[in-house]
């Protein structure tokens, strides 16, 4: 019974990544994003944090016969208008940088610009709180 | 009414930012006076370790900001008593003397109390 009703029922997820893009951990992440797009759920947001930030970077460079997993995360929040935030203080932290906070602390290297957004931990709060489950990947 | 939070603390305070970066989870969420609660499990009770000398791994020290965390209007604070005895600490003698100190079971039961749970 329990079963058939989260099948019918639309559910509404909050998406936490925290292990880096070579970790097999991100990529269940993302095959999770799709499955649940495909499901006919909604994901209120996907907030990236400690090495999460590094899904989100444009630095990385990837071997050929490897999948490609922060071009694939930014093609699938670009495809399906994804809220997509990365930890301000976790990114700056770790070098992942957009074109503003680069200016800001005069760095020369941009990693990440959008469809990223970075912002502070509140948006990590608030998505917990719009969501109906929060699911996690990559933690300790 | 808001979800509670639980934020599940399972590292070693100088393992890497982990720590850090948990606490920084409930600290802001002490700030939008959300319901929150933080459990210090398995390598996380170090970071109630008594004495650390952070300085001489030219760190910043954790615990100040630990010690702080009622003032910030985290209350709900808890350790694995067992996790702090494997390791050698005296459950009853940690540097947060708010974190009530709970067994396996109790665990259990506070997990299921709360809406969403973050481990790091």
């Amino acid at each position: 019974m329990t079963a058939v009703l989260l099948i019918e029922s639309v559910m509404k997820f909050a998406i936490a990544l925290f292990s880096a893009a070579h970790a097999p951990s991100s990529r269940r992440a993302l095959l999770f994003a799709q499955a649940a797009l495909a499901g006919g759920h909604e994901i209120v947001r996907l907030f990236f944090y400690q090495d999460g930030v590094y899904n989100a970077s444009g630095s990385v460079v990837t071997p050929q016969d490897e999948q490609d997993l922060p071009k694939q995360w930014r093609n699938f929040v670009t495809e399906h208008q994804l809220d997509g935030v990365v930890c301000i203080a976790a990114a700056l932290r770790r070098g992942v940088l957009n074109e503003e906070e680069a200016q800001r602390y005069q760095r020369e290297t941009v990693a990440v610009g959008a469809p990223w957004e970075l912002s502070g931990l509140g948006q990590l709060h608030d998505a917990v709180q719009d969501a109906d489950r929060l699911i996690c990947f990559g933690g300790a | 009414m808001a979800k509670s939070l639980l934020i599940i603390s399972r590292q070693a305070p100088w393992s890497g930012p982990n720590a850090r970066e948990a606490l920084d989870i409930v600290l802001a969420g002490g700030a939008f006076d959300l319901p929150i609660g933080l459990l210090f499990l398995d390598d996380g009770v170090f970071q109630l370790a008594n004495e650390q000398n952070a300085k001489a791994l030219q760190q910043k020290d954790l615990s100040a900001n630990l010690q702080a965390l009622p003032m910030f209007g985290v209350e709900d604070l808890f350790v694995c008593g067992e996790s702090a005895a494997t390791r050698g600490l005296d459950p009853e003698n940690l540097s947060l003397e708010e974190a009530q100190v709970l067994t396996a079971q109790e665990i259990t039961a506070l997990i299921d109390r709360y809406d969403q749970v973050i481990t790091l």
